[in-house]
């Protein structure tokens, strides 16, 4: 088993990415998909990756409704500083570095991908030599509040799942 | 498009909102291209388009066609998690290379290495 599916999370992914693409749940379109998932990660098995190990799969829809209601509110922060008409000249933007406890490559690229993918927030830098970050914010109001967002909100619930 | 004439109601009512509000978004976000100053502000402005923006946009799609069809079409979805993967990527590319040129020109408005770390190689 683990020989020929040394990722069964990714393959069946992949197959279920295959059965979306092709739009039919056909035994052809399914045996497609099956040599698909087999291959593709078997080729992914080559590249060496670090283990991940998912705990407390749980807390992952919460998280997730999470993200989405913070796009959706910093969406409107962001319109509403970019549509201002004399806002840009008492907004502040500048970088704030937030040192990290998350070791875990996965977990890192979950935080990386949730603080850019919301407005208003954008990774710069990792430092794997002392853990910290480099933070970009639109609206740079308070540091200390950046940086107790991003660890008590996503970095530690994170790490429940990643560690 | 001919087909469109033929969805009811109700379902054309929040199609055309979602559609209307994704482009909106999109808009913003390229007029905050336009708008803010600096080369870091400006890297926020297009997330706007290809989070909540593109968001509206394929929930519309997944609507309209998945009633005029009369099953579901989740491609959509397929779209949606390729972007959340792609865009912050080429984002943070962006944004490291400014980083890069902007410490190798000292600009003063970045912060510099931090000491800690072993020098940049090239």
């Amino acid at each position: 088993m683990r020989r020929w599916l040394p990722y069964p999370l990714v393959a069946l992914s992949l197959l279920v990415l295959w059965l979306l693409l092709t739009g039919s749940t056909s035994p052809g379109a399914f045996l497609l998909g099956g040599v698909l998932a087999v291959a593709g990660s078997g080729a992914l098995a080559a590249l060496t990756m670090p283990a991940a190990h998912l705990r407390r799969l749980a807390t992952i829809p919460a998280l997730l409704l999470d993200i989405l209601v913070e796009i959706v509110r910093s969406n409107n922060a962001v319109a509403r500083i970019i549509l201002s008409p004399g806002g840009t000249s008492t907004r502040r933007s500048g970088f704030v570095r937030i040192s990290l406890d998350m070791r875990s490559p996965h977990g890192l690229a979950a935080l990386a991908c949730i603080l850019t993918a919301t407005p208003g927030t954008v990774w710069v830098e990792y430092d794997s030599s002392d853990g910290t970050m480099l933070l970009h914010v639109l609206d740079l109001i308070d540091d200390e509040a950046w940086v107790r967002i991003v660890k008590d909100r996503w970095e530690r619930r994170l790490m429940d799942i990643f560690e | 498009m001919n087909q469109a004439a033929d969805l009811p109601l109700w379902a054309a009512l929040p199609v055309a909102a979602l559609v209307l509000l994704g482009a909106g978004l999109a808009l913003v976000g390229s007029i905050g291209l336009l708008k803010l100053r600096s080369f870091y502000d400006r890297i926020h402005a297009p997330t706007l388009g290809t989070t909540l923006g593109i968001g509206c946009v394929l929930l519309a799609s997944m609507l309209f066609f998945s009633v005029l069809q009369t099953r579901f079409v989740l491609h959509e979805i397929l779209i949606t998690a390729f972007m959340v993967v792609t865009t912050p990527v080429t984002l943070m590319l962006l944004a490291r290379a400014a980083l890069y040129r902007d410490r190798q020109e000292g600009s003063a408005e970045v912060p510099p290495v931090p000491p800690a770390a072993p020098p940049v190689k090239e």
